[in-house]
C-alpha cells in the first residue's frame, strides 16, 4: 500500500519535471521574439526598422550637425563590388538625405541580393528613420548588372546630445539559393 | 524456468558479466558506470590537450594544421565538459545520494539506467567524427568551431560532422535531464523517515541544486542545436543575418545556457568539499544553513549573468552595467562558502589524509579562479582579457582544480566505501603533488601570455610567448601523465589490493554512508535507518 503510494508520488514528481523540462525547450524558442522585442525597445545590437517611415521629420535642428558614416560589407558568397557613393555625410537632425549605394553582379547568372542594416552605436538605431531603403526588399541583380540603390534618411530631432556620430553598415547576401528553396 | 528457479535461491545476488552493467538498475552499479566513462573521457579529452600542447610547445606549424588544431579545441571542451565532469558528478550523485539519504535506491531505477547508456552512444557519435578526420579518407572535419559553437561558423560553415555534433549534444542533454530528474525525485521523495531537508548532507543539496539548474537550461540547449539544425537544413534563419535573423542570438541562447552550466559543473564540488573538510577537521561543517542559502542564491544569480560572456558585442551600457554587477554580486555566496571552509578548518584537529589534500588545494586554487573571474567581470577590463589565455587560465582554474580536484578529493574519500580497501597511499601522495605541481606550471603561465595579449584557439603564436608556452607544454604533459598514478590507485582498489577499510574509512567521518559496511553492500537501506 505505501509502496503503491510512493510509486505514485515518484510518478507525479517525475511529470512535473517533464513538464518543466519541456517548457524550458519552448522558452529556448521563445527567446527569439523576446530578444526582437529588446532590440526593439534598447536598441541592442543597432537595429533599425524593417520597414519605410511614414512621418516626415517634425523639425529640422539647424544648430545641430552630426557625422552619418557608411560602412559596406558583403556576406559569403557575394563577390561582386557594394559601395556607397559616399562615406560620410554631415547632417542636422530632421534634414532628409539620399544616399546612393552600388551593388554589381559579375556572375553570368541573375542573383537575388539582401543587404541587412545595423547601426553603431546601438542606442542610436531607433532614432535613424528611414522613408526608403533598398535594404527593405530583395533587390535582384541580372547577369553582369550594376545597379545604384537609393537610401532615403533622416536622423530624429529627439536624437541624444552626446551622439555626435553614427555608423550604418550594411551587409549584403546572397539569398538566391534560399529564395529559391521557399518558392519551391 | 530451472535456471530462474536457481536464481531464486540467492535472492540478493546481482547478475553476472556483460548482463549486469548493460541492464542494471543498480544505482552502485551504474554510479560505477558513470564513474568509469568519465574517467575514461577525461583520458580522451586529455589526449586531445595533448595535441594541442603538442603543436603550442614552439611556436611555428610543426605538428598540425590549423584545421585540424581547431578540431582538438573544440572536441577537447566537448569531452571535458560534457564527458568527463558532468557524468563523473551523476556518478558521484548515483552512488552517494542514496546511501546519505538513506534510500535503498534511486526512485526511478530503469530511467537511471537509460540515462547512463545514452552517453556512450553519444561520444561514440562525437568521436567518430574526430576519427574520420584523422583516419579516414580525405579527412573530413571534425567540429572545428570551438566548444560554444557560435553561430555562423557552426551554421553557414560548419562541417558536415555538425550535424553528428548536433545529434550527440541531443542525446547527452536527455541523458543529463533524466538523470537530474532522477535526483530530485529521490531527494524528495525517498529520504529516511527524520532525514528532514535541513538534516541532509551538504552534498545531496548542491545536487539537488544543481539538478533544477540541468532541468532548466538542458533543454534551452537542446532548442539551441535544434534551430542550429532547421539553419543548416530546413531553410529557417534564426541565426542567419540574410534571412532576417541574428548571429548575437545564437550568443545570448548559448550562454543562457552555458552559464548556469559553468554552476553546474562546481556546486557538486561544493558538497564534496563540505563533507570532506569537516571530516579531517574533526569539526562539524561551519554554518550549514548559511552554506545551503548560499549555494541556492549562487544558482539564482547564474540566470542573470550570461552576457558578461559577450560584453564585446555591442551592448548598451546599462546592459554592461547591469551584467557586470549581477556577476560580481556573485562573489558574495561564493566568499561565504569559501569563508565557512576555513572556518570549519579553524581550530579544528587537523589531519592530512589524501581526501583533505585534495580538498585544501580545491579551496585555495578554486579561490584563484574565482579571482580571476572576478577581474573577468569587470567590463572595461574584459576588453582588453576576452578571448586571451587569461579567460583560458581563469576557467581551467575553476574547472581542473576546481571541479577535477573535487572529484578525486571525492574519489580518495569514498573509494573505501565502494571498494572496500583504502586506497594505496604512496602512490596517491604521488599522484596528489604531481598533479598539484604540474597544474599549476600548466595554468599559471597562462595568465601572463593572456594578459600580454596571446589569443586563444590559435594554433601558433607571436615569438615572445615562446618560452612560457614551452613550460606550459611541459606542464601539461606532466599534469596528464599524472593522472595515469590514478588510474593505477583505482585499479587496485579495484582488484581489492590494498589495506581493508572499516566501515568508518576516516577516523572522524559522519553521515549515514559510513553505517554500512565497506565495501557497500548490492542492497543498502531495505528497511529505511532512524535518523535522530
Amino acid at each position: 500500500m505505501s509502496d503503491n503510494s510512493l510509486k505514485q508520488r515518484n510518478q507525479r514528481t517525475l511529470r512535473k519535471l517533464l513538464i518543466w523540462a519541456v517548457a524550458m525547450f519552448g522558452f529556448a524558442f521563445a527567446m527569439v521574439p523576446f530578444y526582437d522585442v529588446i532590440c526593439d525597445i534598447t536598441g541592442l545590437n543597432g537595429k533599425t526598422s524593417t520597414t519605410a517611415s511614414t512621418e516626415g521629420p517634425s523639425q529640422v535642428v539647424e544648430d545641430r550637425t552630426v557625422t552619418v558614416e557608411f560602412i559596406t560589407q558583403r556576406g559569403e558568397g557575394v563577390n561582386g563590388d557594394f559601395t556607397a557613393a559616399t562615406r560620410r555625410v554631415e547632417v542636422h537632425p530632421g534634414e532628409i538625405t539620399l544616399v546612393n549605394f552600388f551593388a554589381s553582379n559579375p556572375k553570368s547568372s541573375d542573383i537575388i541580393t539582401q543587404s541587412i542594416p545595423s547601426v553603431s552605436p546601438g542606442e542610436a538605431a531607433r532614432y535613424l528613420h528611414k522613408t526608403q531603403c533598398f535594404c527593405f526588399d530583395q533587390q535582384s541583380l541580372a547577369a553582369g548588372e550594376r545597379k545604384e540603390m537609393p537610401m532615403i534618411f533622416y536622423l530624429d530631432p529627439e536624437l541624444p546630445r552626446h551622439i555626435n556620430t553614427l555608423t550604418l553598415s550594411y551587409t549584403i547576401f546572397d539569398v538566391t539559393e534560399r529564395v529559391a528553396a521557399t518558392n519551391n | 524456468m530451472s535456471t530462474a528457479a536457481a536464481h531464486d535461491d540467492h535472492h540478493h545476488h546481482a547478475p553476472k558479466g556483460l548482463k549486469r552493467w548493460l541492464f542494471s538498475t543498480n544505482h552502485k552499479d551504474i554510479g560505477t558506470l558513470y564513474l568509469w566513462f568519465s574517467f575514461a573521457m577525461f583520458m580522451v579529452g586529455g589526449l586531445l590537450a595533448m595535441v594541442i600542447r603538442t603543436e603550442l610547445l614552439e611556436p611555428g606549424m610543426q605538428f598540425v594544421d590549423p584545421e585540424f588544431f581547431n578540431q582538438m579545441t573544440t572536441v577537447h571542451g566537448l569531452a571535458m565538459v560534457f564527458g568527463a565532469v558532468m557524468p563523473g558528478f551523476v556518478g558521484l550523485a548515483n552512488w552517494m545520494i542514496p546511501l546519505m539519504i538513506g534510500a535503498p535506491d534511486m526512485a526511478l531505477p530503469r530511467m537511471n539506467n537509460w540515462s547512463f547508456w545514452i552517453l556512450p552512444f553519444a561520444f561514440l557519435i562525437l568521436l567518430s567524427s574526430v576519427f574520420m578526420s584523422a583516419f579516414g579518407a580525405g579527412h573530413p572535419s571534425a567540429p572545428n568551431f570551438g566548444w560554444t559553437f557560435y553561430a555562423p561558423l557552426s551554421t553557414e560553415y560548419g562541417p558536415a560532422s555538425t550535424d553528428l555534433f548536433i545529434l550527440s549534444v541531443h542525446m547527452m542533454g536527455i541523458s543529463s535531464i533524466m538523470g537530474a530528474i532522477n535526483v530530485i525525485v529521490t531527494v524528495f521523495n525517498l529520504r529516511a523517515p527524520g532525514m528532514t531537508l535541513m538534516k541532509m548532507p551538504l552534498f545531496v543539496w548542491t545536487w539537488l541544486i544543481t539538478a533544477f539548474l540541468l532541468i532548466a537550461v538542458m533543454p534551452v540547449l537542446a532548442g539551441a542545436v535544434t534551430m542550429m539544425l532547421t539553419d543548416r537544413h530546413f531553410g529557417t534563419s534564426f541565426f542567419n543575418a540574410a534571412g532576417g535573423g541574428d548571429p548575437v542570438l545564437f550568443q545570448h541562447v548559448f550562454w543562457f545556457f552555458g552559464h548556469p552550466e559553468v554552476y553546474i559543473m562546481i556546486l557538486p564540488a561544493f558538497g564534496i568539499v563540505s563533507a570532506i573538510i569537516p571530516t579531517f577537521a574533526r569539526k562539524p561543517l561551519f554554518g550549514y544553513a548559511s552554506m545551503v542559502y548560499a549555494t541556492a542564491s549562487i544558482a539564482l544569480l547564474s540566470f542573470v549573468v550570461w552576457a558578461h560572456h559577450m560584453f564585446t558585442v555591442g551592448m548598451p551600457l546599462a546592459g554592461t552595467l547591469f551584467f557586470m554587477y549581477m556577476t560580481m554580486l556573485i562573489s558574495v555566496p561564493t566568499g561565504v562558502t569559501v569563508f565557512n571552509w576555513v572556518a570549519t578548518m579553524w581550530r579544528g584537529s587537523m589531519t592530512f589524509e589524501l581526501p583533505m589534500k585534495w580538498a585544501i588545494a580545491f579551496v585555495i586554487l578554486f579561490t584563484c579562479g574565482g579571482l580571476s573571474g572576478l577581474m573577468l567581470a569587470i567590463t572595461p577590463v574584459d576588453f582588453q582579457y576576452h578571448d586571451t589565455y587569461f579567460v583560458v587560465a581563469h576557467f581551467h582554474y575553476v574547472l581542473v582544480t576546481g571541479a577535477v580536484f573535487s572529484m578525486f578529493a571525492a574519489a580518495y574519500y569514498w573509494l573505501p566505501k565502494w571498494s572496500g580497501v583504502m586506497p594505496n597511499k604512496l602512490l596517491g601522495e604521488l599522484h596528489f603533488w604531481s598533479s598539484l605541481i604540474s597544474v599549476n606550471l600548466l595554468f599559471f603561465p597562462m595568465h601572463f601570455v593572456g594578459l600580454a595579449g596571446m589569443p586563444r584557439r590559435y594554433a601558433d603564436y607571436a615569438l615572445q610567448f615562446a618560452d612560457y608556452n614551452f613550460w606550459i607544454s611541459i606542464g601539461g604533459f606532466w599534469f596528464g601523465l599524472s593522472q595515469l598514478l590514478f588510474l593505477a590507485v583505482c585499479i587496485l582498489c579495484a582488484l581489492k589490493k590494498g589495506e581493508k577499510a572499516p566501515a568508518r574509512s576516516w577516523e572522524g567521518a559522519e553521515g549515514l554512508e559510513w553505517e554500512v559496511p565497506s565495501p557497500a553492500p548490492f542492497h543498502t537501506y531495505d528497511t529505511p535507518p532512524v535518523v535522530k
